[in-house]
């Protein structure tokens, strides 16, 4: 018989299936360099080497955080630390956005130089890293609600639930002190929220967080005696001993001179503890505390509905920049996803033997794991392997090749739609394999795909949230950020949402309008107020 | 000299022997019907003519483009599948269902052969679309879609599509079978005027008044080997086999 049937060999006269195949995943090739050489480029630095430092700038106030009054900016007293000891050392110092869980794999990947972001100098830490001198030394302070009267201590809250931020020292000490259950989050806004919404009973936080979060917070109240001692620490590969040395150097310099203790004040963050380490005893000299009182006039002032409003109005240009990154990746992910899940498809329904097999097994090895598990090994693993993709690149890859998978499964089911008589009419026509699969089969076949592809492509947008984990500052992470800084998950959300709306309303449209101009025949109707609808298919 | 020859056509789906060794020769220009009731391998014998359903055994050769098997353990190679498709292009096939592509327009139904098969330039090939569209009286409609026309505009239009190879045969099966009666017509006039323009045509059909009023020769085939080969006013009115006698019956 020579009429395609599905998993038979391919004849020779099939030249232009295997054009196609090499077309295509030329041009994945060709995406790929492009891309590494994009981001290897992008790497090239200047006469002074910056220090590229690394924080999850949505770990909020004081460490690291969006600038309520300039949204976009970033700042924090880690940020005057690093810039300061940067400047000592004649580099400037660039700012990375990570996660905080993927902070030390990402040094390892060499995403970054150091780590500056609250990192407590622990011994299990200094087994895999190398830790600055402390930097900023303080202490585990307990927070409940307002009208909480059980609790006064860390005794107190055995047998209750206690918030904290994931792998933190906090954490640690809470589980050393035994009875207590532990709910941990990633940030800790998130922490304070629930615990003002009785979902916990207690929040044992670093003291700076709970002076930003919870004192301003007239539901919360501070209580208890300091816990514990915390000292950051700046953190980096312990091979990069010459800069070890040197923002040692710099730090010593910073203490002895002042100029820490004068950001610490500022931050309203200068404590006994530090006094004692860095020598310091002198009465304090800045007063108020600028840095603090900006960030409570600004974030923390009950709003006017005015006031929310032209608040969401500076949101706008920054969740536009990120709609933009978010699309950006999407888009491109897409077009990776519709050529390689083309490709696979064709090699799963006509190919050789061995080479259906191939795209069988990774049709369901991807559909059969996680995307985030899929993000994580492209970025965190491959590096291993030698291959270091920018978190943009790895997005795209991630995404792409995800949901390549269930494009080939789309087009398959798109290609046995079409009726064999169709393809043998186009061999009776003297056609190839090749070409009646190209011009006779694909483009019936697309008709068909267009709306699962469509709907793929919107569930591809909402999914692209998921790449903030690997680095990539889009919607979802400046949601997070926005959110965290202002305490406004509610507002701050629907105006994501409202963003990922609109991000997808023009491809449904658009996905409607292929359709109706792919359709044979089709004849249409326009009704006064209602988009043009099929009437009639053949 | 004949220009199709088959020897000792064997063709079988799994136990079932659909074709039991056929032997034919058709003249060039002549017009001969395939009769028969149904299941009889009529259509089998068209379709494995052109090689859209792969022979067990013997040989078939159109025009100088041959394709033969010695038996059907013999492995198909590639060397075969090209000269099936080389076969195909030197005939033209025109379905029951017409079978026109309905994401193109009859146009572009009529040119894609010309221009992806056999890499004719476009311009060529569309003059060669307009003139034949032409020809079956579609000109006006070349720019329709197929769910646009009537059965019998595509039929004519699946004609045209399969002339534009300018094959050395044209093969229908069952060309009328599906068409309203009175859009029957229209479709065997244009074969009528193919057969003056000298086309070898090969019809299975169960159109007898065609069969009897256009045809240079009648094949009369039962349990897939051919019982009887005459002119139509032999075979209609005198049948020499008791087999085709019966069948006709039914009809006349």
């Amino acid at each position: 018989m020579i009429r395609p049937a599905p998993n038979r060999g391919f004849d020779g006269s099939a030249n232009d299936f295997w054009k196609m195949i090499g077309l295509v995943f030329a041009a994945l090739i060709g995406l790929t360099l492009l891309a590494t050489v994009w981001s290897l480029s992008s790497r090239e630095a200047g006469a002074a080497e910056p220090i590229r430092w690394a924080a999850d700038t949505e770990s909020g106030a004081p460490l690291v955080f969006q600038d309520p009054k300039n949204p976009g900016n970033i700042i924090g007293f880690e940020r005057e630390v690093i810039e300061g000891a940067a400047k000592r050392l004649g580099r400037p110092a660039t700012l990375v956005h990570n996660a905080w869980d993927g902070l030390i794999p990402g040094l390892a990947r060499g995403n970054y130089d150091v780590i500056v972001n609250g990192l407590e100098i622990t011994d299990e830490r200094k087994k895999e890293i190398a830790f600055s001198d402390p930097y900023f030394i303080t202490y585990e302070q307990l927070t409940v609600r307002k009208d909480e009267s059980r609790i006064q201590s860390l005794e107190d809250c055995r047998g209750k639930k206690v918030g904290t931020l994931k792998f933190s020292l906090a954490q640690t000490i809470l589980e050393k002190f035994g009875g207590i259950e532990i709910v941990t989050y990633e940030a800790e806004p998130t922490s304070y929220e629930d615990l003002k919404n009785g979902r916990t009973d207690a929040v044992l936080l670093d003291a700076p967080l709970a002076i930003y979060n919870a004192k301003p917070n007239p539901a919360l109240k501070l209580v208890g005696a300091p816990v514990g001692r915390i000292e950051y620490g700046i953190g980096m590969k312990k091979s990069d001993t010459a800069l070890l040395a040197d923002l040692n150097r710099a730090l010593g310099e910073m203490a002895k001179d002042g100029e820490l203790r004068k950001i610490y004040e500022r931050y309203a963050l200068w404590n006994p503890l530090m006094a004692e380490k860095f020598g310091d005893k002198r009465p304090g000299t800045i007063d108020p505390p600028d840095m603090y009182e900006y960030f409570l006039n600004a974030s923390h002032r009950e709003r006017t509905w005015e006031d929310r409003a032209k608040l969401y109005v500076t949101f706008i240009p920054i969740l536009a920049k990120g709609a933009l990154t978010t699309l950006h990746i999407s888009l491109f992910a897409m077009v990776l996803a519709v050529a390689f899940g083309l490709a696979l498809a064709l090699m799963r329904l006509y190919g050789p033997k061995p080479v259906s097999f191939a795209a069988l097994l990774y049709i369901e090895l991807i559909r059969g794991t996680p995307l985030l598990i899929q993000l994580f090994f492209i970025f965190y693993a491959l590096p291993y392997a030698g291959l270091k993709l920018s978190p943009f690149v790895a997005a795209v890859l991630g995404l792409g090749l995800n949901y390549a998978a269930y494009e080939a499964e789309n087009y398959r089911g798109g290609i046995a739609g079409v009726p064999k008589s169709q393809s043998e009419a186009g061999l009776a026509l003297g056609l190839s394999h090749g070409q009646t699969i190209r011009h006779i089969v694909i483009p019936q076949a697309l008709r068909i795909v267009i709306p699962p592809i469509t709907n793929d492509f919107i569930s591809l947008l909402k999914d692209s949230s998921l790449v903030s984990v690997i680095t990539m500052v889009e919607l979802t992470k400046l949601y997070g950020q926005l959110a965290s800084t202002y305490y406004d998950f509610l507002g701050t959300g629907v105006l994501v949402a409202a963003f990922y709306l609109l991000l997808g309303l023009p491809f449904v449209r658009l996905a409607r309008y292929v359709e109706l101009r792919l359709t044979p025949g089709a004849v249409t109707e326009t009704k006064p107020g209602f988009s043009k609808r099929i009437l009639f298919r053949a | 000299m004949s220009i199709v020859t088959l020897r000792g056509l064997k063709k079988s789906f799994g136990t079932h022997e659909v074709l039991k060794g056929i032997d034919l020769d058709v003249e060039p220009g002549d017009l001969v019907c395939f009769i028969g009731r149904s299941g009889c391998g009529k259509s089998t014998l068209l379709r494995t003519l052109n090689g859209l359903e792969v022979l067990d055994e013997g040989t078939i050769d159109i025009a100088g483009h041959s394709l033969s098997r010695g038996s059907k353990s013999e492995p198909l190679d590639e060397r075969f599948h090209r000269k099936a498709q080389d076969l195909r292009q030197h005939c033209g096939m025109v379905f029951q269902d017409f079978r026109l592509f309905p994401h193109m327009n009859l146009l572009e139904n009529v040119v894609l052969a010309q221009t992806v098969g056999r890499k004719i330039p476009r311009d060529e090939a569309v003059a060669i679309a307009e003139s034949l569209l032409g020809k079956v009286g579609l000109l006006a409609h070349k720019d329709k879609m197929p769910a646009q026309l009537s059965g019998g505009q595509s039929q004519r239009g699946a004609i045209a599509r399969a002339l534009a190879l300018s094959p050395a045969v044209m093969l229908y099966d069952e060309p009328t079978s599906a068409l309203d009666p009175e859009l029957v017509d229209e479709v065997l006039a244009v074969m009528k005027a193919l057969d003056q323009e000298g086309m070898t045509q090969l019809v299975v059909t169960h159109e007898m008044r065609f069969a009897r009023d256009a045809s240079d020769f009648v094949v009369y085939m039962e349990e897939g080997a051919i019982v009887e080969i005459a002119p139509p006013d032999v075979l209609f009115s005198s049948p020499k086999d008791d087999r085709t006698r019966q069948f006709l019956r039914k009809f006349l």
